[in-house]
């Protein structure tokens, strides 16, 4: 039983802005009263709910294969020593996987959503993901690329489809469905991409990434996953591919979609050297379409590796790069690509990608639809968080920032022009209560009576970056994980799962197709319940669509005076 | 300032990493603090003195004396004075350098002068392998300063390195240059395979014949201002290049194509 008291509460999820409450813990849940045990005395103090991070990729093969690919990190990072409480490990690009949960819970996030898992390799990803310590985990499995579903598709079979990507969900052990360059990662096996979402997919005659997208969406909201698409648009990091971003929302429309990391997927121009921001084409038209959600995948300067499901296109970034490069080929399913990078602001196309992921989060101007992410570790390593809240929440700062682009750069921006700054309740809304809410995770992201007791408690300062680097306390199911800077416990986490329903007799056809074609049998494919430590089923919403996300809700005057920053 | 002087009391049986012996950390130190510094025997946390005899304190003048072979990283990251070893020494001699002088009378184990920014090698005996070069996974090797080795190398000598000069006297291994940035590698007797293979940019010299991989083009023959430089700076270290017009002239051969690089390759034709 743990009481806080005397501080500031930023809690959106049940429209508190800064008042001072006390909060009580009993069970791993916030309770309204409880009698003895520990008092935190808070004052003077910020209380946010605990972080959610909505897309990162912190597990699985591909994470695995970009800490392999780095050693020369591993070199300049500093150590987590080994401890009575805590294993070794080792921060950087691509941290290994304790000191993952170590660094989220440092910096108060509790909840992490591992975005992209090739069923093949789901097991590895919940071995990995049983190995991240205090955070609690969700999963997404990729299925736009598989070859049964596109096959089905073609075919015009689409109950199967549906049938088999409930079945896919539920084998990954997952929590949602990802789709990652739709039709993209299959034609790559032929060398190609796709990147006209109606031209016909290589190897098919009639899909095309339009159909994958339209059917998928469809698929997910009459399966009725808490979670909607979690959608990777076709053509990312291409110059001008703000017309294919523009084009895939239109094609949602009606639909529940999630769309990652928008900030790939918001540029104007030709080619690379005409490249500019197309940020405020791609905020006004998702300004206006209450059914999706984003997040930022914002770009920081500094090194870092890129991963992603999209084998094309790290192929052409090692070709423009010349640095090193990894390629996974999933079998029938997917694909991965991994190159080390270093964003730089005395390159043009770099500084236009740091410019575009902070405009898409001051343009767009419903906080509960647009997240904080870097696309760990793509844009930048999720530990970096709190330079953005600090770019977020101060004009001057940014302007600051701004002064090391290059003055063609800044005409290819709207940046100087915005300024706008975040509030405390926004920030909290950013990076808790609205990707909670995406998630479909009720009991996250929230500091109301019965959320999970998932707390981080900042001491208030003037300089934003260190408040946000070092809470005072964070608090995971009501157990004091950080205190002072140091890690005091490390409860291990739960990993949420769905279990849509499907029709059992899908298995007699997917059986077959695995002795065809998969190294692997089929009896040995699907993940084991007793694969996961802590998993908790989360129900679907049979039978109807979940509804829409939430739109702005009027953001409640600040109870107090407050810091000026 | 007289030189703090350590006798090798024992050989190691298992490697000894001794990356506290800079004449920066030893400048500041009582000759009691040197004693009590930490190296790592295999796991073991121990004491210099524990394997050394020391003498002198406070001096960025360092000499070594002793059979050193297994004893590894001296030197590492130092940016001033001077170390000198009278014997051999292990791997990652100079590893990180910045600055200041290291001379070997023995043989050097492999990667000295590992990604150094700056600063002067030279070793009299043989040396190892990943002479300058970037550790693995790395994407530059040395960033400049001078090595300079009086008799063989072993293997990928400059690997990735970006600027700089090495000098080998005797003969050198495989993969000398491998995928080499810049800089310039001097070989007096040559290499055995693949010299300068995936190499970018730079320089490698040799004055004996090489057997050259199929991806670099011979482009004439000449003798290029810029050689008598390169003798000039090393003249003073008795190395003596060859450039004038009658005692011969140098092939180059451009590549790696398969990269493709514009490396170059000379090689010295006598008259």
């Amino acid at each position: 039983m743990i009481r806080i008291t005397g501080g500031k509460i930023f809690d959106p999820a049940n429209g508190i802005n800064g008042q001072v409450r006390d909060l009580c813990i009993d069970g791993g849940k916030f309770v309204s009263s409880v009698i003895g045990g520990r008092t935190i005395d808070a004052a003077g103090m910020i209380i946010f709910p605990g972080g959610v991070d909505v897309h990162t990729h912190v597990a699985g093969g591909s994470i695995n294969f970009a800490r392999a690919m780095t050693p020369e990190d591993h070199r300049r990072t500093t150590a987590f020593i080994r401890t009575q409480s805590r294993r070794s490990g080792l921060g950087g690009m691509a941290p290994t996987t304790f000191a993952t949960g170590y660094l989220y819970a440092g910096m108060g996030w509790t909840t992490v959503n591992e975005a992209a898992v090739p069923v093949l390799s789901a097991r590895h990803t919940h071995e990995e993901m049983r190995d991240i310590p205090i955070l609690d985990k969700t999963s997404c499995v990729l299925m736009a690329n598989n070859e049964i579903f596109l096959d089905l598709l073609e075919a015009g079979e689409f109950e199967r489809a549906k049938d088999v990507i409930a079945w896919h969900v539920w084998a990954a052990k997952a929590y949602g469905v990802k789709a990652v360059n739709p039709g993209g990662v299959a034609a790559w096996k032929w060398g190609k991409d796709a990147k006209q979402l109606t031209d016909p997919i290589e190897g098919y005659n009639s899909i095309t990434p339009g159909t994958i997208i339209g059917r998928l969406a469809q698929i997910i909201d009459e399966l009725g996953l808490p979670h909607p698409m979690h959608l990777h648009c076709n053509n990312l990091g291409a110059p001008g591919n703000v017309w294919t971003t523009l084009e895939t929302m239109k094609l949602l429309e009606g639909r529940r979609a999630h769309i990652a990391h928008l900030q790939y997927h918001a540029y104007g121009g030709d080619d690379w050297d005409t490249m500019r921001s197309a940020s405020a084409e791609v905020a006004e038209y998702f300004n206006t379409h209450t059914n999706m959600t984003t997040d930022a995948g914002a770009v920081l300067f500094g090194d870092t590796v890129t991963i992603t499901a999209d084998g094309p296109w790290q192929h052409l970034l090692y070709k423009l790069t010349g640095r090193k490069w990894g390629n996974l080929d999933v079998e029938n399913e997917t694909g991965c690509g991994i190159v080390p990078y270093t964003y730089r602001p005395s390159n043009l196309v770099n500084s236009i990608q740091w410019a575009v992921g902070l405009e898409l989060l001051l343009l767009i101007n419903d906080p509960w639809r647009i997240f904080l992410s870097t696309d760990h570790p793509n844009g930048a390593c999720f530990w970096r968080y709190p330079e953005i809240i600090q770019l977020l929440m101060s004009y001057d700062f940014r302007k600051d920032c701004m002064t090391k682009l290059s003055p063609i750069a800044r005409e290819r921006i709207t940046l100087p022009d915005i300024d706008r700054e975040y509030t405390l309740y926004e920030i909290a809304t950013i990076t808790s209560a609205g990707p909670a809410r995406a998630l479909g995770l009720t009991q996250k992201g929230s500091l109301g009576i019965g959320a999970d007791a998932d707390v981080v408690i900042y001491e208030e300062e003037k300089d934003i970056a260190k408040m946000f680097s070092h809470p005072r306390y964070v608090l995971k199911g009501g157990e004091v994980v950080i205190e002072d800077g140091d890690i005091r416990a490390t409860p291990e986490g739960r990993e949420f799962i769905v279990k849509p329903s499907f029709d059992p007799e899908i298995e007699s056809f997917l059986k077959p197709k695995f002795e065809d074609v998969y190294t692997m049998s089929f009896e040995n494919y699907p993940v084991e319940m007793e694969r996961l430590e802590h998993a908790d089923i989360r129900e679907c919403i049979n039978g109807q669509a979940p509804s829409p996300p939430r739109t702005a809700e009027k953001e409640p005057d600040r109870a107090d005076e407050g810091v000026e920053f | 300032m007289s030189p703090i002087t350590l006798t090798l009391k024992e050989r190691p049986k298992v490697p000894l990493e001794a990356e506290t012996v800079t004449p920066d950390a030893f400048v500041t130190m009582s000759n009691e603090q040197i004693r009590s510094s930490l190296v790592y025997h295999g796991k073991r946390h121990c004491r210099l003195d524990d394997f050394f005899e020391v003498t002198g304190e406070f001096s960025d003048l360092i000499e070594m004396h002793g059979d050193l072979h297994r004893v590894k990283l001296l030197g590492k990251s130092m940016s001033r004075g001077q170390l000198k070893v009278y014997g051999s020494v292990g791997m990652h001699l100079g590893a990180d350098m910045r600055g200041g002088r290291i001379e070997v009378t023995g043989d050097a184990g492999d990667w000295i002068g590992a990604e150094m920014s700056n600063g002067f090698i030279h070793v009299h005996g043989n040396a190892g392998g990943q002479i300058g070069a970037a550790y693995r996974g790395s994407l530059r090797g040395m960033k400049n300063g001078t090595i300079i080795v009086g008799g063989t190398a072993g293997l990928e000598v400059g690997m990735r390195m970006r600027r700089g000069t090495i000098v080998v006297g005797g003969k050198v291994r495989d993969f000398c240059g491998l995928q080499m940035k810049g800089g310039t590698i001097v070989l007096m007797s040559g290499a055995e395979l693949r010299t300068g293979a995936w190499m970018v940019r730079g320089t490698i010299l040799s004055l004996q014949p090489l057997p050259l991989m199929p991806t670099f083009a011979s482009s004439g023959h000449y003798n290029p201002s810029f050689i008598d430089l390169y003798a000039q700076e090393l003249l003073p270290h008795g190395i003596s290049l060859p450039n004038h017009a009658s005692a011969g002239s140098w092939s180059r051969h451009c590549g790696d194509s398969s990269i493709p690089g514009k490396g170059e390759i000379l090689i010295w034709n006598p008259a």
